[in-house]
């Protein structure tokens, strides 16, 4: 069984509740846990489409944001695409280090990796690739479905 | 979504009803900044009523830590959920801000 969805989304904020609900109502009803859908899933893709929004369309409202999921019976994969020129993500501080701690951004791609079981990017720099286990990842061993 | 400031005394009480994400912070911001500006200096800010912040509503709250720091303030944080917690402890925010479980607690830490 798969299941995919193609969104296309204005590059407004506004937009982005609307779509992450649809996506965990979506994985809500292929029975994923709704703890994970709940935290995991929503804070990463929450963040993912701000982040395409603000820094990878810089505000643009000429510009769009694409999200490619797809459901299946072991996995949530969902891709952000923005417009922009991309960056590269090894750039970004990690914003848990005690002098990092107190600046006011970067918290969002660490997030990400923190909260979603794969991220990949793209060589351009400007789309993300985000999966999540329908079962959480045990270190060491291989995740499977029910 | 929105925010509701009171005063307790000598606190000022800050309910955010239901996000704090990057198209509402900078509401929250100017909302303390004022009350800063107006000689506050004891701020609360409660999330009982708070279902998400984001990396964005993250970052407004470390601004307003640092500032109200600098000017001799004080701010707690109080009644967060376990989804609210987790993203604090991930960041490793829970190590910059006091945070209290109940608005009783925070308000008897002043």
């Amino acid at each position: 069984m798969q299941l995919d969805y193609l969104l296309e989304l204005p590059n407004d904020l506004k937009a982005i509740e609307r779509s992450v609900d649809y996506l965990v109502d979506r994985a809500r009803e292929a029975g994923f846990e709704d703890d994970r859908l709940r935290l995991n899933f929503r804070v990463g893709l929450t963040e993912a489409l701000a982040n395409a929004m603000l820094y990878g369309n810089c505000h643009d409202p000429r510009k769009r944001v694409r999200i490619e999921a797809s459901l299946s019976r072991d996995e949530l994969a969902v891709q952000v695409t923005d417009e922009g020129c991309g960056f590269n993500p090894a750039s970004i501080l990690d914003p848990t280090l005690p002098a990092n701690r107190q600046l006011p951004c970067g918290r969002g791609l660490f997030l990400i990796r923190n909260l979603m079981d794969r991220v990949e990017f793209n060589e351009r720099g400007n789309s993300i690739r985000m999966v999540l286990l329908r079962q959480p990842a045990v270190p060491g061993e291989r995740a499977s479905g029910p | 979504m929105s925010f509701e400031m009171k005063q307790l005394g000598d606190v000022t009480v800050i309910d955010v009803e239901g996000q704090l994400i990057v198209g509402n912070r900078q509401e929250l911001k100017q909302r303390v900044l004022a009350e800063l500006d107006a000689g506050r200096r004891k701020f609360l800010i409660d999330f009982s009523s708070t279902g998400y912040i984001d990396s964005s509503g993250l970052g407004v709250l470390v601004s307003l830590s640092k500032k109200i720091r600098e000017l001799g303030g004080e701010l707690r944080l109080a009644n967060l959920n376990e989804d609210l917690r987790t993203l604090f402890e991930l960041t490793k925010l829970d190590t910059l801000f006091h945070i209290a479980g109940h608005r009783d607690e925070a308000l008897a830490s002043f």
